[in-house]
C-alpha cells in the first residue's frame, strides 16, 4: 500500500474536503493505484536535472507602481454568499 | 446556403459584402441552438439577449465601415472564461451562481472586435477530464453519435462547433483538452505555445500547463481566431512578449522540403487499428505533398502521464483552494463553525474527479513527499521537454495520432480514473514541453466516428503547423463531412 | 544569583512597504478606507485572476538588503504558502521560500558599556499581506467575523534574523535598528500601531553551555517595542518554569495579550501546519543583475550608523549628540545642511538638539515643517559667533524667526538687537551701575569676587541685553579695581 486510509483522511483535512466513509474508501484505492502508477518515474535517474517550472523560459515580468481603478465595495461583494458592513461575513474566527 | 454551415472566413465575406447581417447570423444560430442543444448539451448558458444586442452593435460597426476580423462573427466560449455579467461556472456546482465581474483578456479581445458571443460551453468540471462526463450540468454528447463522449475537457466547445451551434469556439488545453475533443468531434483544435495567449481571466486548472486556443471548422478559421487572441498581455506574467506573425499570410505556402517527424513511441500497441490506418494514410498524403518523412524518437513519452498527473494535480490543489465559500461560490448553510464551513462547502461544491485530483495534488505537495513526487515530476518534465527540443533539431513538425482510440461510449471509463488518464498519452507530452500542436480531421472509424491527426510544432511556430495542416486539408475532404442529426 | 538558563531569540520582522500600489495588482495601499473599496479581481482572489509583480517592491527589497549587508540573489523565485483562512483570498499566500531575494546579511547593535554585537540576518523576502478580520460587534454581526480585503496583497518584506539575541534588550536594540533603517530608506513608514511594522519573536531557552537550541515558541501579535520586551520576558519565564517543574516546551505559536502581559497558545492554527510550499507557476523568476544592484546602491542614503560615525569622527560631535542627530533621517539632513553653512558643528548640534527639538515638541511640528531653514539657523549662529548678538539675544531672535519666518540679520536690524560693542557706551552704563550700588562695590572690594556676576547682570539689564557680555566684564573689573 502506497497510502493508508488514515493518510487519506489527513490529506482530506489539509485540503478542507469533508469526505464520506464511501469516498474515503474509494479514494484510498484510487489514490493507491495512481501512486503505484507514478512510481515508474523512479526508473529515471534525474540526478543533476534542473526541474522545469515553466516550459517556456521567461523572467522579470513587472508592472509599474501606478494605481489602477478597481472595484467598488458593491462590486467586490456582488458574489458574496454573506456580507455585512461592506465586508464578507463568515462564522466567527476563533484564535 | 445554410447560414450555420458557413465558416468564419465565409461569414466574413458575406458580412462584408452585405449579403448577410450580423443579426441574421445571430438569429440563425439562436434557432440552431434551440433545435439541437437538447440532444448535444453543449451549452451551459445560451446568450440570447446579449448576443442579439452584440449583433446589432456589430451591424452598426459594419455599416460605419469599422470592421475588425471578428466583427459580427458568432463565437462561443468554454465556461472557463470570465465573461463580465455572465454566469461563469467552470461546470462546477461550486460556481453555479458566480457572475463574473470582469472579462478574461481573450474575451475582452474578441469583444473589442465586436464578435458575437453566443454562449458559454459545457466542459469537464474545472477542465478535469477527457470526456465531458465530469460536468455538474450533465454530460455533453458527441454529435456524430450521441451515445459517445465528445472528449474533454473542452468537449462542449468541440461538440458545439461540430453540431453547428457556433461558427467557432474558444477552449483551453492543459493535457489535450482542445485537441482530443476536436479529434473526437471531427473539427480543428489548436493549442498554442505556452505563453502565446493570455491566461488572465481563464479559471486555472494547472497554471504551468493551461493554454487557450481556438476550435474551428477548418484550418483557415483556426488561423483567423488565433490571430485575434494571440499576443502579449501585461496582466499575465507568463505571457511572452514576442511578435505575433500574420498567420493567414503563410497559410498557403507549399510544403516542399518540410521535414515531418514520426515519433516511434507514438505508434505502439494499444493504438486502435482504425486510428493507425488513418494516420498512416495522412503520412502518405504528406509524402505526396512534398514533405520529407523522418523517424524520430521521444524516449520519455511513456513517463508523461505520470509526470502530468503529479504536476497538474499539485497545481490544481492550490489553484482550487480559493473556492472556500467566503467571497463567492457555494457556501453550505449547515456549518457550525468556520472549518466546518470550508469542509462542507467544498465537499458539496466539487465533483468526484475534482476531489480526486485535489487530494492527489495535496498529497504530492505535503510534507515529506514534495521531493519524491512534485520535484521528481518537474525533473522528468525537463527530460520530456528536452526530447522535443532534440527532435525539433531534426524536423520541422511532428506528426502523431491525437488519441489512441476514437471517442468511447458514455460511461465506458468513468469507473477507472487511470484508464481515463491514459487516453491522453499523445497530447500530454506537448503541454509538458510547452510547445504548440493542433488536431485536424484525418478520417473516420469503421463505426463512423471522426479520427484526428496531431501536428506538433516548435515553440512559437504556430504558423508552421497551420500551413502544414492547411495543405493537408486542401488535399483531403475530411473536414467537409458533418454530423447528421 | 546565577541564572542557569540562556535565552535565545530570533526575530521575524514584517515591514509593510510604502509603495503606491499592492505587490501584485494596481490597487491602492492607502490605510483606513471603506472595507473592500481597494480591491480588484487579483487581490480578491477571483477565479482566473493572475498576479504581476510591482517593480518598486523589488527595488525596495534590494535597498533594504544592501542596507543590512545582505547578498542580493541574482535569481529568486516566488512560492505559494498554502493554508486556509478567511483573510487569505486565494487559499495561499504568495511569498518566497527557496531562493529569497536577499540572504546572509547582518546588523550591528550596541550593547550597554559601548560594546557592539553583530546580529546575523538569515534572509529577507517579499510577500503579500493578508486581509483584515474584524470581529462583528453590531447586533446583526454578533458571533461572526467580517473580512476586509483592502490590506490583502499589500507588499511586505519579511526580515528574518539568526537566533543571535540573548536577551529581550538585545532583541529590542536590533529591532530598533532595523526599524530605523527601513524608515531611513523610506521603504516603510514604521508605524507599529497601524501594523506597518510588525514583529514575531522566536524564543527558546537552554541551559548555559548546551550547544543545541531549545524548543522554541513563536510569539505573535506584538505591536509595540515595550510589548515585545514584555512578551519575551514573560515567555522566557514561562519556559523556565515549565522546564523546572519537569515539563517540556512544545513548538507552537503563542499570542501575546497586552492586557494581561501573558502569552497564550494559538491552537486554532496549529492543526494544519503543512504549508505545502511550491514555486508559484503564475509568476516568473526574478533576475537581478549587477547593474540593477549598482543603480540601487548609488541611490542609497547614508545610513544611521555611518552618519553617527561621521558626526563623531569628521565633525567632532560627542557620541550622545551624534546618536540623537543620526536617529532620524530628516533631523540628520537638517543638521548636515546647517553645518555646511555655519562655522561650528557643535553649535549647530546644541541649537538643534536644544532649541529646535524643544520647539518641535512644543508646537507639535515635524522636522520637515520647521519654519526656520537650516541656512537661516546657520546665519543666526554665525551672528552669535561673530558677536553681533549674544547667545541670549540669539534665543529671542530664534523665537521671532520661528514666528515670522524672517531672517536673523533682518530681525536683528529691524528690532535693534545688535550687540553694543562701543566702549564709551558700555563705560557709561558701567559707571551708572557702580554709582547706584555702593554697598555691593564695598563688598566686592572687600574680597567678594563672586559679586562680579551681579554687576554684569545689572549692566546687561541696563543695556537691554545688547551689551557684549565679555566687554562688560572687562570694563567692570577695570573700573572697580581702578576705584
Amino acid at each position: 500500500m502506497k497510502i493508508t486510509r488514515a493518510e487519506v483522511e489527513h490529506v482530506g483535512r489539509l485540503a478542507r474536503l469533508a469526505l464520506s466513509e464511501d469516498e474515503l474508501n474509494a479514494l484510498t484505492g484510487e489514490m493507491d493505484a495512481i501512486l503505484n502508477y507514478v512510481e515508474q518515474l523512479n526508473e529515471l535517474n534525474t540526478d543533476g536535472i534542473v526541474p522545469t517550472a515553466h516550459a517556456v523560459p521567461v523572467e522579470n515580468a513587472f508592472r509599474p507602481d501606478e494605481v489602477k481603478p478597481g472595484f467598488t465595495p458593491e462590486q467586490a461583494l456582488s458574489n458574496a454568499p454573506d456580507a455585512a458592513q461592506s465586508a464578507f461575513r463568515v462564522p466567527r474566527v476563533i484564535e | 446556403m445554410t447560414i450555420y454551415d458557413l465558416t468564419l472566413a465565409e461569414l466574413r465575406t458575406k458580412l462584408d459584402n452585405r449579403e448577410l447581417s450580423a443579426v441574421e447570423v445571430a438569429e440563425a444560430y439562436r434557432a440552431r441552438i434551440a433545435a439541437t442543444d437538447q440532444d448535444v448539451n453543449a451549452y451551459i448558458t445560451v446568450c440570447d439577449e446579449s448576443a442579439m444586442a452584440e449583433a446589432k452593435l456589430a451591424d452598426q460597426a459594419l455599416a460605419a465601415g469599422e470592421i475588425a476580423p471578428l466583427t459580427g462573427l458568432p463565437i462561443a466560449a468554454k465556461d472557463i472564461f470570465n465573461t463580465a455579467g455572465l454566469k461563469t461556472t467552470c461546470a462546477s456546482r461550486i460556481l453555479e451562481n458566480y457572475i463574473a465581474p470582469y472579462d478574461a483578456t481573450v474575451i475582452a479581445r474578441i469583444k473589442e472586435q465586436k464578435a458575437v458571443i453566443t454562449g458559454k460551453l459545457n466542459m469537464d468540471e474545472f477542465a478535469m477530464g477527457s470526456s465531458n462526463e465530469n460536468s455538474a450540468f450533465g454530460a455533453t454528447r458527441n454529435p456524430w453519435n450521441l451515445n459517445h463522449v465528445p472528449g474533454g475537457s473542452s468537449g462542449g466547445s468541440a461538440a458545439c462547433v461540430a453540431s453547428r451551434q457556433a461558427a467557432a469556439a474558444l477552449g483551453t488545453d492543459t493535457g489535450g483538452s482542445i485537441r482530443q475533443p476536436a479529434s473526437h468531434c471531427g473539427v480543428v483544435g489548436l493549442k498554442p505555445t505556452y505563453g502565446r495567449v493570455s491566461r488572465y481571466g481563464v479559471i486555472a486548472y494547472a497554471s504551468s500547463l493551461d493554454q487557450v486556443g481556438p476550435i474551428t471548422r477548418d484550418v483557415r478559421d483556426s488561423a483567423l481566431l488565433l490571430q485575434a487572441i494571440a499576443g502579449h498581455d501585461p496582466a499575465d506574467s507568463t505571457s511572452i512578449d514576442t511578435p505575433v506573425p500574420d498567420y493567414q499570410a503563410t497559410l498557403t505556402q507549399e510544403l516542399t522540403g518540410l521535414k515531418v517527424g514520426l515519433p516511434a513511441e507514438y505508434f505502439i500497441d494499444g493504438l486502435d487499428e482504425d486510428v493507425r490506418r488513418a494516420v498512416e494514410q495522412a503520412v502518405a498524403t504528406y509524402k505526396e505533398l512534398g514533405a520529407e518523412i523522418v523517424e524520430v524518437s521521444l524516449p520519455h513519452t511513456s513517463y508523461a502521464v505520470a509526470c502530468y498527473y503529479l504536476i497538474a494535480t499539485a497545481e490544481a490543489s492550490s489553484n482550487l483552494a480559493r473556492y472556500d465559500g467566503v467571497r463567492y461560490g457555494v457556501r453550505t448553510d449547515q456549518a457550525e463553525n468556520l472549518i466546518d464551513m470550508y469542509m462542507q462547502s467544498r465537499a458539496a461544491g466539487f465533483g468526484a474527479e475534482v476531489k480526486r485530483r485535489i487530494m492527489l495534488g495535496t498529497y504530492a505537495l505535503s510534507s515529506g513527499y514534495y521531493d519524491a513526487y512534485y520535484l521528481k515530476a518537474q525533473k522528468v518534465r525537463t527530460m520530456i521537454r528536452q526530447d522535443f527540443l532534440d527532435a525539433f533539431a531534426k524536423v520541422d513538425v511532428l506528426l502523431t495520432p491525437v488519441a489512441p482510440t476514437p471517442a468511447f461510449t458514455i460511461g465506458e471509463k468513468t469507473n477507472d480514473p487511470l484508464q481515463m488518464y491514459l487516453s491522453d498519452i499523445y497530447t500530454i507530452p506537448v503541454n509538458l514541453a510547452g510547445t504548440c500542436a493542433m488536431s485536424l480531421p484525418c478520417g473516420f472509424s469503421a463505426a463512423g466516428l471522426p479520427i484526428g491527426l496531431q501536428l506538433i510544432g516548435k515553440p512559437f511556430e504556430e504558423a508552421t503547423i497551420l500551413r502544414t495542416a492547411h495543405a493537408f486539408e486542401q488535399a483531403t475532404e475530411w473536414h467537409k463531412r458533418k454530423p447528421e442529426f | 544569583m546565577t541564572q542557569p538558563y540562556e535565552t535565545v531569540i530570533g526575530l521575524e520582522i514584517h515591514a509593510q512597504l510604502t509603495t503606491n500600489t499592492k505587490i501584485f495588482c494596481g490597487c491602492s495601499t492607502e490605510f483606513g478606507k471603506t472595507p473592500n473599496s481597494q480591491t480588484c479581481p487579483v487581490c480578491l482572489g477571483l477565479p482566473g485572476a493572475l498576479p504581476v509583480l510591482n517593480r518598486q517592491v523589488v527595488e525596495f527589497a534590494i535597498k533594504t538588503g544592501l542596507a543590512t549587508n545582505c547578498q542580493i540573489a541574482p535569481r529568486s523565485i516566488f512560492a505559494r504558502k498554502n493554508y486556509f483562512y478567511p483573510d487569505l483570498p486565494k487559499g495561499y499566500q504568495i511569498s518566497q521560500f527557496e531562493l529569497p531575494v536577499c540572504e546572509h546579511g547582518w546588523q550591528d547593535i550596541e550593547l550597554e558599556g559601548g560594546e557592539s554585537k553583530r546580529i546575523g540576518i538569515t534572509r529577507i523576502h517579499m510577500e503579500e499581506d493578508a486581509g483584515k478580520l474584524i470581529h462583528g460587534d453590531t447586533p446583526e454581526a454578533l458571533g461572526t467575523s467580517l473580512v476586509d480585503l483592502n490590506r490583502a496583497c499589500t507588499p511586505l518584506l519579511e526580515i528574518v534574523s539568526e537566533p543571535d539575541m540573548r536577551s529581550a534588550d538585545e532583541a529590542i536594540s536590533y529591532l530598533k535598528k532595523i526599524h530605523q533603517i527601513v524608515v531611513y530608506l523610506g521603504v516603510c513608514n514604521g508605524n507599529l500601531e497601524e501594523g506597518s511594522f510588525r514583529c514575531d519573536a522566536n524564543v527558546s531557552v537552554r541551559p548555559y553551555g548546551q550547544a543545541e537550541l531549545g524548543t522554541r515558541a513563536e510569539l505573535k501579535n506584538i505591536n509595540s517595542f515595550r510589548f515585545i520586551k514584555e512578551a519575551i520576558e514573560h515567555e522566557v519565564e514561562r519556559q523556565i518554569d515549565l522546564i523546572e517543574s519537569g515539563g517540556k516546551v512544545v513548538q507552537e505559536t503563542r499570542l501575546f495579550d497586552s492586557n494581561t502581559g501573558m502569552t497564550r497558545s494559538m491552537r486554532g492554527k496549529e492543526e494544519a501546519h503543512d504549508y505545502r510550499y511550491f514555486p508559484d507557476p503564475d509568476l516568473v523568476p526574478l533576475v537581478i543583475d549587477d547593474s540593477w544592484i549598482d543603480a540601487v546602491r548609488s541611490s542609497l542614503p547614508e545610513l544611521p550608523d555611518a552618519k553617527r560615525k561621521r558626526f563623531i569622527e569628521k565633525l567632532g560631535l560627542p557620541e550622545y549628540d551624534a546618536e540623537v542627530l543620526a536617529s532620524d533621517r530628516l533631523l540628520a539632513n537638517y543638521f548636515d545642511a546647517c553645518v555646511t553653512h555655519a562655522k561650528e558643528a557643535k553649535a549647530c548640534a546644541n541649537w538643534i538638539m536644544g532649541e529646535v527639538l524643544r520647539k518641535l515638541k512644543e508646537t507639535d511640528t515635524l522636522i520637515g515643517e520647521v519654519p526656520i531653514s537650516p541656512v537661516m539657523l546657520a546665519e543666526l549662529l554665525d551672528r552669535i559667533a561673530d558677536n553681533t548678538i549674544s547667545g541670549k539675544i540669539g534665543k529671542t531672535v530664534f523665537e521671532k524667526m520661528w514666528q515670522t519666518g524672517r531672517g536673523a540679520d533682518e530681525l536683528i536690524e529691524s528690532e535693534g538687537l545688535k550687540q553694543v560693542t562701543d566702549t564709551g557706551a558700555i563705560e557709561t552704563l558701567v559707571d551708572e551701575v557702580i554709582a547706584a550700588n555702593p554697598d555691593q562695590v564695598a563688598e566686592y572690594l572687600g574680597g567678594k569676587d563672586k559679586l562680579i556676576g551681579f554687576f554684569v547682570g545689572k549692566v546687561m539689564q541696563a543695556s537691554q541685553g545688547k551689551a557684549n557680555p565679555g566687554m562688560v566684564n572687562q570694563l567692570l573689573i577695570k573700573r572697580l579695581k581702578g576705584n
